[in-house]
């Protein structure tokens, strides 16, 4: 039993570069979702229009993809350098699901009753401060639940960044199968262990979230 | 003559091809209290909404304290009103909406507290004293620190109303604010805007079914067929001894179920 040690500790050295890049796409998808959802609600048509585009482009192509153009095709193309391979992986995970949480952003500031719209404009509140106060609070409380599942995906899309060189834990994962190859199925067991270990937190954080959005949403 | 405070010019509003308003020509003046019945879908809601700013006529002026609502002059030319212009006018307006339109997200205290706070830039301390008093006077002094969730109808109109003069409104607009309210729990709602009528200078619209209460408080009575103001006068006149046969069958359809 000393391999499961051995691969642990290889696994381990992985381990850094997948929290990395989560805990920044996290940040930055959350980021660009929010601008996102509030530009495609815009009264501005080039705004909406605009993000409407990028939207739609994120979402009908692969993160994959996604993943090598940002890699190898925007550098080779146009001799565009985007950074360490860290940032590009973040970048190409960020765009990719801020474009699908911008629709959670859109649809939830949406859904918010129109008569709270008109009671702000009763009292008289600036246009941000409708947004800010009275629309996104509620709106937020009800896209807590899918946003919580997205977070929980992202953590999943990390282990594509080995694809495009990354050292994560899948990397060195299958670095280590590659030289000790009958001990393949530990190896992957223990890859399922620690990823289910990392989103274990954030499951229990999505339930939280799917509680305290229940509580937040009745009508006044 | 005082001057008035409201004046409605030849308004008419359309959606899409329907005229729903047909050149409403009303003048309102200071703390004049003015009840507005009709049958349903004849326009009433429209009326007070166009003066809310939450509808935009289709023609016709509209003007507050004399100033043209939805237009402003730069130099002699007008342009449509911006946000701007219709924030500079609108605060002397405050309106009770049919479904409350509390916001859920915040305490009874906080619904009370933030517009003039984040409007008005008040301090916080003073909009505190002032909306505990507010609520107080409506008769929720135990129940600002809830949610509009855990009030009844009753309770939650009363709170939009004390939200509502807050903002200190010269004229406050009420769109049949008991009407999504179970009967046992209209006298304390009405209880509320009769206080409010008889101690205020601010002016009143009321649109309400409740023709006993438009006897009691309103100065003047307006009666809405079809998008336009068919009879208005004195309450005893328009709702005692109606004049045309359209208002005297509408009115008997009150009389009738009590
Ligand atoms: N936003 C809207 N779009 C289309 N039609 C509307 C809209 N608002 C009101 N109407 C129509 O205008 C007419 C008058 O409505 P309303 O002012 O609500 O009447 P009331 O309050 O007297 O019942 C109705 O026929 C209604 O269907
Ligand atoms: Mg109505």
């Amino acid at each position: 039993m000393g391999s499961i040690a051995d691969i642990s500790l290889v696994l381990l050295s992985g381990l850094k570069i997948t929290l990395i890049v989560l805990i920044l796409s996290i940040i930055f998808s959350t980021l660009i979702a929010l601008i996102a959802g509030l530009s495609r609600v815009s009264n501005n048509w080039l705004v909406s229009g605009f993000t409407g585009f990028y939207v739609e482009i994120f979402r009908g192509t692969s993160l994959i993809v996604q993943l090598f153009w940002f890699s190898y095709a925007l550098p080779g193309l146009f001799n565009i350098h985007l950074g360490s391979d860290v940032w590009v992986a973040v970048l190409a995970i960020s765009l990719n699901y801020g474009a699908y949480m911008s629709e959670i952003v859109r649809g939830a500031i949406q859904s918010v009753p129109a008569g709270q719209t008109e009671a702000s404009i009763a009292l008289n509140f600036t246009g941000f401060q409708r947004m800010r106060y009275i629309i996104l609070p509620q709106a937020i409380r009800m896209m807590l639940p899918e946003y919580g599942n997205y977070i929980i995906q992202i953590l999943k899309a990390t282990s594509l960044v080995s694809l495009i060189g990354l050292t994560d834990l899948l990397y060195y994962g299958n670095i280590y199968r590659s030289t000790h190859l009958s001990e393949a199925p530990t190896v992957y067991i223990l890859i399922l262990a620690v990823y289910f270990l990392l989103a274990l937190p954030l499951i229990l954080l999505t339930r939280k979230m799917e509680k305290v959005a229940k509580k937040g949403v009745v009508h006044g | 003559m005082v001057a008035p405070i409201v004046q409605y010019k030849n308004v008419r509003k359309a959606f899409g091809d329907v005229e729903v308003l047909r050149g409403i020509n009303l003048d309102i003046t200071p703390g004049e209290k003015v009840a507005l019945i009709g049958p349903s879908g004849s326009g009433k809601t429209t009326i007070i909404r166009l003066l809310m700013t939450l509808e935009e006529p289709s023609s016709g002026v509209i003007e507050v304290n004399g100033e043209n609502l939805w237009q402003m002059k730069k130099g002699n030319k007008t342009f449509p009103a911006d946000e701007k212009h219709l924030r500079a006018i609108r605060g002397d307006i405050g309106m009770v909406f049919q479904h409350f339109n509390l916001f859920p997200h915040m305490t009874i205290l906080e619904n009370c507290m933030l517009a003039p706070t984040i409007v008005k830039k008040k301090e916080k301390a003073t909009v505190r004293a002032t909306a505990l008093e507010m609520l107080d006077k409506v008769g929720l002094a135990d129940k600002v620190d809830l949610y509009p969730s855990q009030l009844s109808g009753g309770q939650k109109q009363r709170v939009a109303m004390a939200r509502a003069l807050m903002m200190k409104p010269k004229v406050m607009l009420f769109d049949e604010v008991t009407s999504a309210l179970d009967p046992e729990l209209v006298g304390e709602v009405l209880e509320v805007i009769r206080d409010l009528a008889k101690s205020g200078e601010m002016a009143m619209i009321l649109v309400t079914h409740e023709m006993d209460f438009a006897l009691d408080i309103a100065d003047r009575v307006l009666f809405l067929n079809e998008g336009v103001i068919e009879e208005e006068g004195h309450p005893e006149e328009i709702l005692v001894n109606p004049k045309s046969e359209r208002l005297q069958e509408f009115l008997s359809r009150f009389t009738s179920s009590r």
